[in-house]
């Protein structure tokens, strides 16, 4: 079976990141980039379905400019098969880039498509649920835990109230939380190994235009500072104080 | 003409959505997908009368008629609206504001991004406009209530299938909703301390109970426990965090709350910075003493 698993580059989830001095935007300036970590876990799962014998090849998409290219080879590295890159420099709202994906997806005719279920950097939590409206395919997000049998995904995933498991014919769109697994550490020779792995880099052909775009970004309200107590007695008071209780 | 459906998974997501509704400022109707109506005379109800929430792919579906002329769709952020709402949007191909803290105008909302560091405003172009929003930032409105109510039955058909749903069956008041937030971390050590020393102390206060990733991850505590960027955003008027550093994921989840007690043996921890009240101290020790100190 083959896998297709979409990966967006992002900025380190780590790195401290404020707004543009004119609020227009995010200021990205002399940021480290890497694959959105919940998208890098979807790697992680393809390989290993890989290593069971389950996925016979898996090829890993992204979105955007040919800075995307860092990216997709440290998928390759981690061990998928091929990359594609759709080059664009628009700026893409979930839509916009489910279409594209959906393109991709409809000429791969993968039989599962693993992606993370939100990026790090707009938390939007959209693309993966809109990908899988397009394709008519069932999803399952926020997997902790996926199993494939013949034509068929058994995927645990997180609900507000626990777990749930469901069956998903397949093909299907499964998302993956943070508890799913680990991602590996990717050693030199992987690094060396992905540079000779095809990367295919196509034009995006038409790019819908955005239907949500950032008009401000700005820093929240702060909060007041906050004063230490120095005893239990102290702070119940306090907290009586205030109305909290 | 511009007009808000809510759809409400359950009734206290009905409940909870009339602080937005009102700051939007679009008359609105509720679709109910569960349970019985709130008691409150709400707007325009319609029960949907669902047992339980269906896989996605064919909720949605089942969702596109009754969406049908409206401007604006708009549920409660939670995993479950999430999941629905943006399978939605993409039926629908239309654009989506994913947790809503603002309304600026009806095309026009802020947002968290990166885990909370900041706060984005979204242009919107498009009909419909899909939202989900956190209730804890729209205040708790009443209804404006005309008392219409109706029913309506979901024809659901879902390529996918549930097959279990483990349920916490819990007596505690829901995380996302409680007045008070009790949670604790890494220090707890194991399940069976963690339930007794902040279950006990959650209980004694009728709070909620919620973990950080660093617990969860453990197995000290159950994943629907977890507070942060990627778990439950809880805005409680009291939050007490014990024994938790305070990572940026975890501030994220719980910086709307109203007053926010640390207590934690690092004199150095970050969670000291954000807090409004901090006490340096050893939680298994502070927790029983504040408890009783609070009863009185």
């Amino acid at each position: 079976m083959k896998l297709l698993v979409p990966i967006k580059r992002v900025v380190d989830p780590y790195a401290k990141v404020r707004p543009l001095a004119d609020g227009s935007g995010v200021d990205t300036t002399g940021a480290k980039f890497e694959i959105n970590p919940f998208d890098e876990i979807a790697v992680e799962e393809a390989v290993r379905l890989k290593e069971k014998g389950i996925a016979t090849e898996i090829v890993v998409v992204s979105v955007g400019g040919p800075q995307c290219e860092d990216q997709l080879r440290k998928a390759l590295a981690i061990g998928a098969d091929r990359a594609i890159l759709i080059e664009t420099d628009a700026v893409l709202d979930s839509p916009a880039v489910a279409a594209l994906l959906s393109d991709v997806a409809l000429a791969e005719a993968p039989g599962l498509i693993l992606m993370g279920k939100q990026a790090t950097d707009d938390d939007c939590n959209q693309v993966g649920q809109m990908l899988a409206a397009k394709l008519g395919w069932p999803q399952a997000t926020f997997a902790a835990k996926v199993e494939i049998t013949g034509n068929s995904a058994q995927v645990t995933r997180e609900i507000d109230s626990g777990e749930q498991v469901v069956a998903l014919p397949l093909p299907a769109v499964i998302t993956t939380d943070l508890r799913l697994n680990e991602p590996r550490y990717v050693a030199l020779p992987g690094i060396i190994k992905a540079r000779s792995k095809p990367l295919e880099k196509r034009p995006a052909t038409s790019v819908q235009s955005p239907k949500t775009s950032v008009s401000a970004v700005e820093l929240p309200p702060t909060r007041p500072p906050g004063r230490r107590v120095g005893s239990v007695q102290e702070l119940a008071a306090a907290i009586k104080e205030r109305g909290a209780i | 003409m511009s007009k808000l459906l809510v759809i409400a998974f359950d009734a206290t997501d009905a409940a909870t959505s009339f602080g937005f509704a009102h700051a939007l400022g679009l008359p609105f109707d509720v679709l109910q997908l569960t349970g019985l109506s709130v008691p409150s005379g709400a707007g325009t109800v319609t029960l949907a009368n669902l047992g339980s929430i269906p896989p996605a792919d064919g909720l949605a579906k089942a969702l596109q008629p009754l969406v049908a002329g409206y401007s604006h769709i708009a549920s409660p952020s939670s995993m479950g609206s999430k999941d629905v709402l943006a399978y939605l949007a993409g039926l629908l191909d239309t654009g989506m504001v994913t947790d809503a803290i603002g309304v600026v105008s009806p095309t026009e909302f802020k947002r968290p991004i990166y885990a909370g560091a900041m706060t984005a405003t979204i242009k919107v172009n498009c009909d419909p406009i899909i939202i989900t929003f956190r209730p804890g930032n729209f205040g708790k409105d009443a209804a404006s209530a005309n008392g219409n109510e109706s029913t309506t039955s979901l024809n659901v058909t879902s390529q996918a299938t549930i097959l279990s749903e483990s349920s916490k069956g819990s007596a505690r008041p829901d995380l996302s909703q409680a007045a008070i937030v009790v949670s604790g971390g890494r220090p707890l050590k194991d399940a069976a301390t963690f339930e007794s020393v902040i279950g006990g102390f959650a209980d004694a206060l009728g709070a909620a109970v919620g973990a950080t990733r660093a617990a969860v991850d453990a197995g000290i505590a159950a994943n629907d426990l977890q507070v942060g960027q990627t778990g439950k955003v809880v805005a409680p008027n009291l939050y007490i965090a014990a024994g938790i550093s305070g990572s940026t994921q975890h501030m994220a989840g719980i910086k709307d709350s109203k007053l926010i007690v640390a207590i934690n043996t690092d004199t150095n921890a970050p969670i000291f910075d954000a807090a409004d009240l901090g006490l340096v101290g050893d939680l298994f020790t502070v927790l029983p003493e504040l408890q009783r100190e609070l009863k009185q």
